[in-house]
């Protein structure tokens, strides 16, 4: 009953088509930027984007979203341009390139809107909810404009698939057959921005970055493709949305934003231990099974070397686990007849004998 | 394709020069390569043979200069010429399998929208059985060795069906097995009249490769006819003099790796 009541509650549906919207556009971006190596770009643009909120609400003296995406996305651009430039035409690097671009913006954006807090303006209540993203804000004729700028967005990725997919993987390559990578890139970048727009109102100018790269993140672990990487990490971002904008109404009073951003990095998190093949704990696994199969081969060819001095055959401390989980796979045996503690007797049974044999062949072909 | 052949220079490099940053890594190039040869672009270190080829094509600004492909502009030849990019020049770890990079190669001539399908698709498995990894065609490409990696990319060039070949460093460190497989492939396209433009590094087997050669360190040192070219003089002007040639096997010797 309190699903039912909450599914037709007019904030909850706006907030969770917003979040879902989000995720739809931002996860297959992000993996162009991801794959691109400029995962930091879209924090760039993002930050980017408050001094043109800004600017847009000096001049018309609104918080109108229509005003508020041109602005937006004309700071956003202007920043990751300007990094593009000074990473090409100077010396700097990406990184300091980003570093600078990111700051500079932010700061301009942090003055302005400390302006605007001055001016007294009635209206300018609430400019700062687009440093974290205010959800609950969030307008049905909101919904509509993030809409057609993702179904626009995807609709071009889809047409230009294989001049997006060349160019992220070898871009010279590309200008060799003929195609304007340079229009294909700057289209890519573009289209970053038009996602961390779609998340102003969402989660805000300093957490859009973790919607771009944590959906694409978790997307690599799982897929072999391409398109099933952007299939899946549209998926994650639409279901950390969705679930990040239920645990928050349901609590009432946290900020929908960072749990999306937070229902995002756990997925993330899970994706980077589990996924099968390429999941860091299967990986643990593989190698603690190799690590302790090669002990016991080589514990069974020291044995059978050396079974004329059974003297070296006692066990160290830390290799009496081997020699116990050998006598359990009936390798070994111990006999306890008048031994010195110090040598407690072990020995190769029949079956040791053969597999040790085996190992030793193995050994020796790999030497020879 | 025949009435582009007029003349029998598959490419025709004039007065080319490249600086960067102020500094000139190719100056004043001229260069004729006959069709139908497999010529090697040696030289040492930071001697301008990976940029000359990327300038050729367009990839690094050149301050003066004009390329002929067949006599024509290179500009309008794309569809003739293939490139082979050195294989650290991309990330393998990108999600995809070896038959769709060499799908890849046919992108050019699908134009914008059409997307590859059936026949595009079989005839990059054509390319990948004729460098021996039709086996592969479906591998994750991060799962691959280097010198399947490499042959990937050279498939992904013969799917072109180009006339003129770039290749950059395909012997870098592969196995001997995997350059003798290459070497077989080029020598196999040189002899259906291609041309084969190969920057190589090693010059133990610079004579018994290539039949036409092109000496570099910044200026042209000398090229031409492999046997013409491939003289001590020339290389001690090329590497500085630190070399020597030993004529009993042809086979050649540093001075510093002889102090050792």
């Amino acid at each position: 009953m309190a699903w039912l009541e909450l599914l037709s509650d007019y904030t909850f549906q706006n907030v969770v088509i917003g979040a879902s919207l989000l995720g739809l556009i931002s996860g297959p971006l992000g993996c162009f930027a991801v794959l691109r190596r400029q995962s930091l770009l879209g924090d760039a643009i993002s930050h980017a984007a408050l001094p043109g909120i800004c600017l847009s609400f000096i001049i018309t003296g609104s918080r109108d979203i229509g005003g508020i995406i041109i602005g937006s996305l004309i700071t956003g651009s202007a920043a990751a341009l300007i990094m593009l430039m000074l990473t090409r035409l100077s010396r700097l690097k990406t990184d300091a390139g980003l570093g600078a671009c990111l700051s500079i913006f932010f700061a301009v954006g942090i003055v302005l809107l400390t302006y605007i807090q001055g001016t007294n303006n009635a209206s300018q209540g609430g400019l700062e909810a687009f440093l974290f993203g205010q959800a609950a804000a969030t307008l049905r004729s909101d919904l509509w404009v993030m809409g057609s700028i993702t179904l626009v967005t995807l609709l071009l990725l889809a047409a230009f698939w294989k001049q997006a997919k060349l160019v992220t993987f070898d871009a010279e390559y590309a200008r060799t057959l003929g195609m304007p990578t340079t229009v294909i890139e700057a289209s890519l970048t573009a289209m970053v921005a038009l996602a961390v727009v779609v998340g102003l109102q969402m989660v805000g100018v300093i957490l859009m970055a973790a919607m771009i790269v944590a959906p694409a993140a978790a997307a690599r672990q799982w897929s072999r493709h391409l398109g099933g990487m952007l299939t899946i990490a549209a998926g994650v971002g639409i279901v950390s949305g969705v679930s990040g904008a239920t645990i928050s109404t349901l609590s009432r009073g946290l900020a929908t934003g960072p749990l999306i951003v937070l229902t995002a990095t756990a997925i993330v998190l899970i994706s980077l231990a589990l996924a099968p093949g390429r999941g860091l704990l299967w990986g643990m696994i593989k190698h603690y099974r190799q690590k302790s199969a090669l002990q016991q081969q080589q514990l069974l060819y020291a044995l059978y070397k050396h079974s004329a001095d059974p003297s070296r055959a006692s066990p160290t401390l830390g290799s009496r686990r081997m020699f116990h989980k050998l006598k359990q796979q009936g390798y070994l045996t111990r006999s306890l007849r008048g031994a010195t503690p110090s040598d407690d007797g072990w020995g190769l049974t029949a079956q040791g004998q053969a597999e040790a044999r085996r190992v030793v062949a193995a050994f020796e072909e790999l030497a020879s | 394709m025949a009435t582009s052949d007029l003349t029998d220079t598959a490419l025709s490099i004039k007065n080319l020069t490249v600086s960067y940053h102020n500094q000139p890594v190719l100056w004043d190039i001229d260069l004729d390569i006959p069709a139908g040869v497999m010529a090697g672009i040696v030289g040492p270190n930071g001697a301008g043979k990976s940029t000359l080829i990327k300038s050729l094509l367009g990839l690094v600004p050149s301050l003066s200069g004009e390329v002929m492909v067949h006599g024509r502009p290179y500009a309008t030849q794309r569809k003739r010429v293939g490139y082979v990019p050195q294989r650290s020049s991309v990330d393998w770890d990108f999600p995809t399998t070896a038959l769709d990079v060499v799908t890849m190669g046919l992108y050019g001539r699908l134009g914008w929208l059409k997307r590859p399908g059936r026949k595009e698709r079989h005839e990059a498995q054509e390319a990948l059985e004729m460098v021996g990894m039709s086996a592969f065609a479906e591998r994750q490409i991060s799962q691959l060795s280097g010198g399947q990696q490499q042959r990937v990319f050279l498939a992904r060039a013969l799917v072109q069906q180009a006339d003129v070949y770039f290749l950059d460093e395909p012997m870098a460190g592969v196995d001997a097995t995997t350059e003798r497989a290459i070497i077989d492939i080029l020598r196999r396209l040189r002899d259906a009249g291609k041309t084969l433009i190969v920057v190589h590094h090693d010059l133990q087997t610079v004579r018994t490769y290539f039949d036409w050669l092109l000496l570099l360190n910044v200026r042209v040192i000398a090229s031409g006819k492999a046997e013409e070219v491939f003289k001590i003089d020339h290389l001690r002007q090329a590497y500085g003099g630190q070399i020597a040639l030993l004529d009993d096997n042809e086979s050649l010797m540093f001075s510093a790796s002889k102090v050792k």
